[in-house]
């Protein structure tokens, strides 16, 4: 077995119990810390494939500011206690059951798929920063761009949502 | 010629508008000078279209404002047409509306400002309306005109509306109309599968294509619609009923232009009669039995403007019976000369009206002569006019057409004759009773009579001239070679008359000495019987006069026929179809609904996690349908 | 020559995303639910890095110049910028929410049925 391999179901492993975790563990602190972890894995599959763009985006935007981010708001709600009520049993197994379900018609209706084969290692250069850099200021540019100005509306729209409102009652 | 002559309709509309919107602001000089004034100003722009028309070398002119309807394989075009008929008809419209116009604003000095400028705007918007009738291209543009007309004779009938009587007149004179309408409707359908166009031009040149059944089914449904708005049998009781609208409403559109549309819808489209002689007979004789139904009606008639409105009625047959008999100059010209003695005559009822102070019954009148001197003399005119005495011009016209029936059938010159005789008996029973003799009103009454203003009078005159002089534009080749200026005028649009016999001259003239002398006999016996009728009792009537007065009980006789059965049906439909049937059906699908909302409502906890779950379920779902249908 | 079939990152995929699933059906926290999907909107983006992958090394095997796979890295990268948008104003969103009702169970978010 060559070492990407291992290292392949290592990170496979890693991702799959973190994600178990995170929807299982009754802290959301924890899960929150578990949820960084699925990311880690999932970043190192990134480089595995050789995107290593990607990689570093998903390692400074998901596991760096946006789960610093949900730590920020679960702190600052005061959150961190294992008090969440539950839903009844019946309910959590229908959910269970209809995502074990989903998992396997999904596998069923994809299984077939066999014929390619994904290399692990570095033959071209498409996930380096060189290579899709020079496609986003080109082809791309306009998107990006238009993607700023997305950024801030969600920006606007986040003060506006989170501003006490003061001439109005709360509802 | 084409840039003005989108004017002429135009004014009017404009009038209408301005009237209509500003009730509540205007005054009501400013009202009346409005009202009139677009009418004067149309009538100039027709008299300039008319000078145009009548000079030598003239062609139809056509003129496209702007595509109507415009469908795959079918163009209508909003088009107007500007030949001898309909410059003709303008010129009668807007001269006639202008006086009619006139004299309304002292006729109707009593009203308040805003329902003044009411029934001006309602005048005005006919008049447009009217305009389209004669001046559209095509039967489409005329059938907007026609319903238009329809509907303000409707609101005009029922311009008092505070009165419910008169509610139920407009109300029966629109639904009467309405049902001819329908016949009209069909007639523009069937010509539009027929032919493929409606415009005049194509439709008479392809119709000597169609088969002659085809033909005469539409010229009979054309007929039907005429029944209605010319107040033809069975479709004439509405116009007596009509007269509870204001006098100068009735001058109008009841006795000068609306009615007459029928005339000129049969006479606009004389082709298509001409290939269809069934339908030719079937016009001559409703429009024969009409004229001595309703002539024998108005011998026992008392009130002033039912007498006049049931003589309209027999005139209209008359008309008819010209346009049967092939005679379509004679009925044209009939209805040119019968608009002027007849807006005269209701003119003049009208001002006699006013003295009395809304005093109609003319048992209550007489002695009018002195008091009233230019009504009186103008409306001489025109009953000498109406009874067809020389050189009045209803002598002229009427001479025409008795001449075309003879030439027919002697029949119809028979009953023509006849009706004519009893026309000029009602009328100079009208006369006297209302004009000689001692007056048999109140007390209050007679004080107050008085001549009727200027703005009154002025129209009366004018009118009186045309009573005179209308009909010497049509003088019979009797008298003079090619005097017949309408005629030759008229010539391009409708064809002459096919003469079958040939009768010399002297025998003509006999003929005609011979209805004139019993005109006048008619007269005299009139005079003698009413000129000095000293009270206002009535006799009590008997069997035929019973009969007559009560108008043939045509009117209960289709209450029993029509409208009981109607009710009846009515009842019945809202009482048990409705409530039982109807409601039940309605109130059953309601209950369902709320009783399937019930089981239903489980579903909607209003938790997220319960649709999202039951999305992911239907998401499966439909990958394990896909994945079997693979399969 | 490593090689690993594109199943496997397939499987990985949907197995993430089944587990997204059953943490959104399964608990109440609003929080949770939203790490819950950002974790599916993570097993999505494997799936297309894997694709990109795959098709680029089919087509470098004709041509060593060949840039095939890079929109579908891109995409990757344009998601992550609608994630970071929709983050944060999900996230005021439920600021909001604690501010109204002190609290962030979804259970108490049924003002749907009335």
């Amino acid at each position: 077995m060559h070492i990407t391999e291992i290292l392949f179901w290592i990170l496979t492993a890693l991702a799959l119990f973190s994600a178990l975790m995170v929807v299982s563990s009754d802290n959301p602190v924890h899960s929150v810390l578990w949820l960084i972890l699925v990311f880690m894995a999932i970043t190192g599959h990134y480089i595995l494939m050789n995107a290593q763009f990607l990689a570093i985006v998903n390692m400074i935007v998901y596991a760096g500011a946006i789960m610093v981010l949900f730590l920020f708001v679960i702190m600052f709600m005061n959150l961190n206690k294992d008090s969440e009520p539950q839903k009844s049993v019946w309910l959590r197994l229908a959910a269970v059951v209809s995502g074990g379900s989903l998992l396997l018609i999904l596998v069923a209706a994809l299984k077939d798929n066999g014929g390619y084969i994904n290399s692990m290692k570095g033959e071209g250069s498409i996930g380096l920063i060189k290579n899709l850099g020079n496609t986003l200021f080109t082809e791309y540019v306009v998107p990006f761009e238009i993607s700023s100005i997305l950024f801030l509306s969600a920006m606007v729209g986040a003060v506006v949502l989170g501003k006490k409102e003061s001439s109005t009652p709360a509802a | 010629m084409s840039k003005f002559i989108f004017l002429i309709p135009l004014l009017p509309f404009v009038g209408f508008l301005i009237n209509g919107l500003g009730r509540n602001f205007l005054s009501k000089t400013l009202i009346g000078i409005i009202g009139s004034g677009v009418l004067v100003a149309s009538f100039v722009l027709s008299l300039l279209a008319f000078s145009q028309v009548s000079e030598p070398g003239f062609t139809v002119q056509v003129i496209n404002l702007f595509d109507f309807i415009k469908v795959a394989g079918l163009n209508i075009p909003f088009a107007f047409q500007i030949d001898q008929l309909s410059s003709l008809f303008l010129l009668i419209i807007t001269g006639i509306g202008s006086l009619i116009h006139i004299y309304s604003i002292a006729y109707m000095h009593e009203e308040t400002p805003a329902h003044f400028a009411r029934y001006f705007a309602y005048l005005n918007l006919f008049v447009f309306s009217m305009l389209l009738l004669v001046m559209g291209a095509n039967f489409i543009v005329m059938f907007i005109g026609w319903e238009g007309v329809g509907l303000c004779s409707y609101l005009l009938i029922g311009y008092w509306f505070g009165n419910n009587s008169y509610n139920n007149a407009a109300k029966k004179a629109f639904i009467m109309n309405r049902i001819g309408d329908l016949g009209f409707l069909l007639a523009i359908f069937w010509m539009l599968s027929q032919f493929g166009s409606i415009t005049y031009a194509e439709v008479f040149a392809k119709a000597s294509t169609a088969p002659v059944t085809v033909l005469t089914g539409i010229t009979i449904l054309l007929f039907i619609g005429a029944m209605g708005k010319s107040a033809q049998i069975p479709l004439y009781t509405w116009l007596p009923d009509a007269m509870a609208g204001p006098t100068p409403v009735s001058a109008l559109i009841h006795a000068a232009t609306m009615v007459t549309a029928g005339i000129y819808m049969i006479a606009r489209s004389n082709v298509l009669y001409t290939l269809a002689p069934t339908a030719q007979h079937l016009v001559a004789i409703v429009g024969i039995a009409t004229a001595l139904l309703a002539a024998t009606i108005a011998l026992k008639q008392n009130d002033i403007k039912k007498i006049l409105a049931y003589s309209t009625v027999s005139q209209l047959g008359l008309m008819f019976m010209a346009l049967g008999v092939g005679a379509y100059t004679g009925g044209v010209f009939h209805v040119m000369t019968h608009a002027f003695f007849k807006a005269l005559l209701f003119l003049g009822a009208g001002s006699v009206i006013h003295a009395m102070h809304h005093e109609q019954d003319i048992m209550k009148m007489g002695g009018l002569r002195k008091k009233l001197p230019i009504t009186h003399i103008t409306f001489l005119i025109g009953c000498l006019a109406i009874a067809g005495l020389p050189p009045f011009s209803g002598f002229f016209s009427k001479d025409e057409i008795l001449a075309a029936a003879h030439d027919m059938h002697p029949i119809y010159y028979a009953l023509g004759v006849i009706t004519s005789l009893m026309t000029a008996f009602y009328m100079f029973r009208l006369y006297f009773l209302t004009f000689s003799g001692t007056f048999r009103g109140t007390e209050a009454q007679a004080e107050h009579l008085h001549e009727s203003p200027f703005s009154m009078t002025f129209p009366l005159i004018i009118l009186a001239l045309f009573s005179i002089a209308g009909g010497w534009v049509g003088i019979p080749a009797v008298f003079a070679e090619n005097a017949h200026k309408l005629s030759a005028f008229l010539l391009p649009v409708l064809p002459e008359r096919h003469q079958h016999h040939h009768f010399s001259h002297s025998m003509e003239l006999m003929m005609m000495g011979a209805v004139v002398l019993l005109i006048v006999v008619m007269i005299l016996i009139a005079a003698k019987k009413f000129a000095s009728v000293k009270s206002s009792e009535e006799k009590q009537l008997s069997g035929l006069g019973k009969f007559l007065a009560n108008k043939w009980y045509v009117d209960e006789f289709y209450d029993l026929l029509v409208v009981k059965p109607v009710s009846q049906l009515a009842a019945f439909l809202s009482k048990v179809v409705d409530q039982k049937i109807i409601d039940g059906l309605v109130n059953g699908v309601g209950r369902g609904v709320q009783f399937s909302a019930r089981q239903l409502r489980w579903l909607q906890s209003g938790q997220t996690g319960s649709y999202v779950l039951i999305m992911t379920v239907s998401i499966i779902l439909f990958f394990i349908f896909q994945l079997l249908w693979k399969a | 020559m490593p090689i690993i079939p594109v199943n496997y990152y397939i499987f990985l995929s949907l197995a993430l995303f089944a587990i997204g699933i059953v943490g959104v059906l399964t608990r109440r926290n609003a929080i949770i639910i939203f790490m819950c999907i950002e974790l599916m909107l993570n097993a999505v983006n494997i799936l297309l890095v894997a694709f990109s992958k795959m098709h680029h090394v089919a087509a470098f095997a004709l041509d060593k110049t060949t840039t095939v796979g890079t929109e579908a890295q891109l995409f990757v990268f344009f998601i992550m910028v609608v994630a970071a948008a929709e983050v944060t104003v999900g996230l005021a969103i439920i600021v909001m929410l604690y501010r109204n009702i002190h609290s962030v169970d979804i259970n108490f978010l049924n003002r749907l049925k009335h």
